[in-house]
């Protein structure tokens, strides 16, 4: 069993039984191998089902709401971004939320864990920093590295930067690494050649919208592609639908978006929807030298005008 | 009914025979996806038994599917009269369908013919599938087939049922329609003596593979509001984040919307597969919406699948246990789990 998951029980458990809060909102064990399902202990008997490992691949800012009264919240470092961008933007108030942050070393991906365990996986358990993944033929053993999500492999916060207790000591942050050689790389593509990659990238879509509705940063009460009165996008499977979704998702996240990677980990047609997302991320630091959900003192990018902003394109 | 032996050698040249009458479905890759869709004329469907992402429903009843179109340039005669895009289609040969997911779609006419009403497109292309079948001898640990009224080997909604047996397939043939495939294809060896007992013996060992199961027995007993107003809906639809991951994975969630599309002076009716997961699925005109909140639409599936489907149509449950939507789900929803809990005892 992961170490964090008792230390979360326990804190979760005197919260709850002090009324500091209502509720803990955490992750409980998932039925399935390498699942965990959010998860909402209101009484001290429940936190015994509060659960930690390298499958708590959701954020739980999005299943924060105001009429939750004051809840506690399991978070990883870029949870607590998320959870801090949320506090900017006045979805939430800092008092109305005990964090429980988590200092993360990574959640892994179920695709390159099928992948490299070459089967059905009916058991996966995490032993240090390796997972031992049990198919019908044999077992396994995988440094967890090699299983991390990407956002994971490039994070450069894996600490809380927002919170009210942790639940084990920082650890290490990882410099030096290239976030952004993928980005690049389509960058220096010609049009046509980015044009086919992202018809290609984006063709398995089929708008269930997990991406969507996993992401804490799409609260808006009715999103774009909902509205009917007018109805501003077509419900087809118009390629042209489905990229004006995408981008305008995208851009409405830019500079608000702390890496997380639930979207991606969300979409079950593999959609690289991060390329979108992270490619607003480097503009925004690029151009303003901005970083999503770091300080309660910054407003966010697209929340603010300089008349020196560079204007060399429309972001 | 006979047994065929092919041999994996001449398979292809037989699929490329029927090629002739057939146009072939199956399962394909694209990008890293493996779905089910038409195959191109030189595309060989995948036969590895694979669990592909999307489930077959596709084939007859398409993502988005244009069911009129009307014209609406001044002057055209037909100008803003809607005229059906009714086709006949060829006659297509499914082939590796899985068993449980060629249930879920025998069960279609259920809803899409209903004796007075007949939904030309969907009866139409179901009527054009010839179902070859691909029995599970692998079962994966989401597979609940066997307590959902089918199963890895289930020949009742097939024309054909093939088992894979190393460097052969035996085919079970069926139908009179699996009997003109075979035909078709050039598949004409019967099998030796034995091989409905080999069949027999790799059925029962796929079916002990199969280690999870449900019940819905006390469902069926229970009333419909003794279901809905159950006080566990609030835990049991939490996490639910209101996606529709699991309705478009589903062989057997066919709701649909229907929406028209102006484009280049010519205006398409349209019908698109939706989902009971959105707020807009059931938003009314008037602006009234009866499963406004989460919570509502998450019951609602799970009602649906479980409870109303069984006592409208008594043909047991809407959910053939493939488990896609249990590996697909973000939130890590089982309906297994679900199922347990509507099927508790009070």
């Amino acid at each position: 069993m992961n170490r964090y998951t008792e230390t979360i029980q326990t804190l979760a458990a005197k919260l709850l039984e002090t009324g500091d809060v209502k509720t803990v909102l955490g992750f409980k064990r998932g039925t399935f191998p390498l699942t965990t399902e959010p998860f909402l202990a209101t009484t001290p008997a429940d936190t015994g089902e509060l659960y930690w490992d390298v499958n708590c691949r959701l954020n739980l800012a999005t299943y924060l709401k105001k009429e939750m009264g004051k809840v506690a919240v399991v978070a990883k470092g870029c949870d607590t971004r998320n959870i801090l961008v949320h506090i900017t933007e006045n979805r939430i108030k800092r008092e109305d939320v005990v964090i429980i942050g988590v200092p993360c070393t990574g959640m892994i991906e179920v695709k390159k864990a099928t992948e490299m365990a070459g089967g059905d996986i009916l058991y996966a358990t995490e032993q240090g920093e390796e997972m031992i993944l049990t198919t019908a033929g044999e077992e396994i053993r995988v440094p967890k590295a090699q299983l991390l999500r990407q956002n994971c492999a490039l994070c450069a916060h894996p600490n809380p930067v927002i919170y009210d207790m942790l639940v084990a000591d920082p650890v290490p942050v990882q410099t030096g690494m290239d976030r952004y050689a993928d980005i690049r790389e389509i960058d220096a593509k010609t049009s046509d050649a980015k044009w086919a990659f992202f018809d290609e990238a984006f063709s398995a879509c089929t708008r269930c919208y997990a991406c969507r509705n996993a992401c804490p940063l799409c609260y808006c009460p009715t999103c774009f592609v909902d509205e009917s009165r007018p109805q501003w996008v077509g419900k087809g499977t118009d390629p042209v639908d489905v990229r004006t979704y995408h981008m305008l998702r995208a851009i409405h996240c830019a500079g608000r978006c702390t890496e997380c990677g639930a979207c991606e980990s969300a979409c079950p047609m593999d959609v690289p929807v991060r390329l979108l997302t992270r490619k607003m991320e480097k503009t925004v630091g690029d151009r303003w030298g901005l970083e999503a959900g770091l300080t309660l003192d910054a407003r966010p990018a697209q929340d603010i005008f300089c008349l020196d902003d560079p204007e060399e394109f429309i972001l | 009914m006979t047994i065929l032996t092919i041999d994996r050698t001449s398979w292809n040249a037989g699929l490329d025979r029927a090629r002739g009458d057939y146009t072939l479905v199956g399962s394909a890759w694209d990008a890293d996806c493996l779905g089910f869709r038409e195959l191109a004329p030189d595309e060989y469907p995948n036969m590895e038994g694979l669990l592909t992402r999307l489930s077959p429903k596709g084939v007859v009843f398409p993502p988005s599917q244009i069911m009129m179109t009307c014209a609406l340039k001044p002057g055209d005669v037909k100008q803003n009269i809607y005229v059906s895009e009714e086709k006949l289609p060829s006659p297509r040969a499914v082939i590796g369908i899985r068993p449980c997911d060629a249930k879920a779609l025998s069960l279609m006419p259920l809803n899409f013919d209903t004796g007075e009403t007949k939904d030309p497109y969907v009866l139409n292309a179901w009527e054009s599938c010839t179902w070859i079948g691909l029995a599970v001898t692998e079962p994966l640990a989401s597979d609940f087939s066997t307590s959902c009224g089918t199963g890895p080997f289930d020949e009742s909604p097939l024309d054909v049922l093939l088992v894979d047996d190393g460097e052969r397939y035996l085919a079970k043939v069926i139908t009179d329609k699996g009997t003109a495939w075979a035909r078709s294809a050039g598949f004409e060896t019967e099998a030796e003596e034995g091989a409905e007992a080999l069949i027999k013996t790799k059925k029962e060992a796929a079916e002990r593979a199969i280690t999870s199961a449900i019940s819905f027995d006390r469902i069926k007993e229970k009333t419909v509001l003794e279901l809905y107003e159950a006080n566990h809906w609030q835990k049991t639809t939490f996490a639910c984040l209101n996606c529709g991951a699991c309705t478009f994975a589903c062989p057997t969630c066919w709701c649909f919307d229907i929406q028209d599309e102006v484009y280049e002076g010519k205006s398409y009716r349209m019908r698109n597969w939706d989902s009971c997961m959105t707020s807009l699925f059931t938003q009314h005109g008037s602006g009234h919406n009866p499963r406004e909140t989460p919570l509502q639409r998450t019951r609602q599936r799970f009602m649906h699948k479980l409870k109303y489907f069984q006592d409208k149509y008594e043909t047991g449950i809407m959910c053939v246990g493939c488990g896609r939507c249990i590996e697909q789900c973000p939130a890590g929803i089982d309906i297994r789990e679900v199922c347990k809990t509507m099927n508790s005892q009070a």
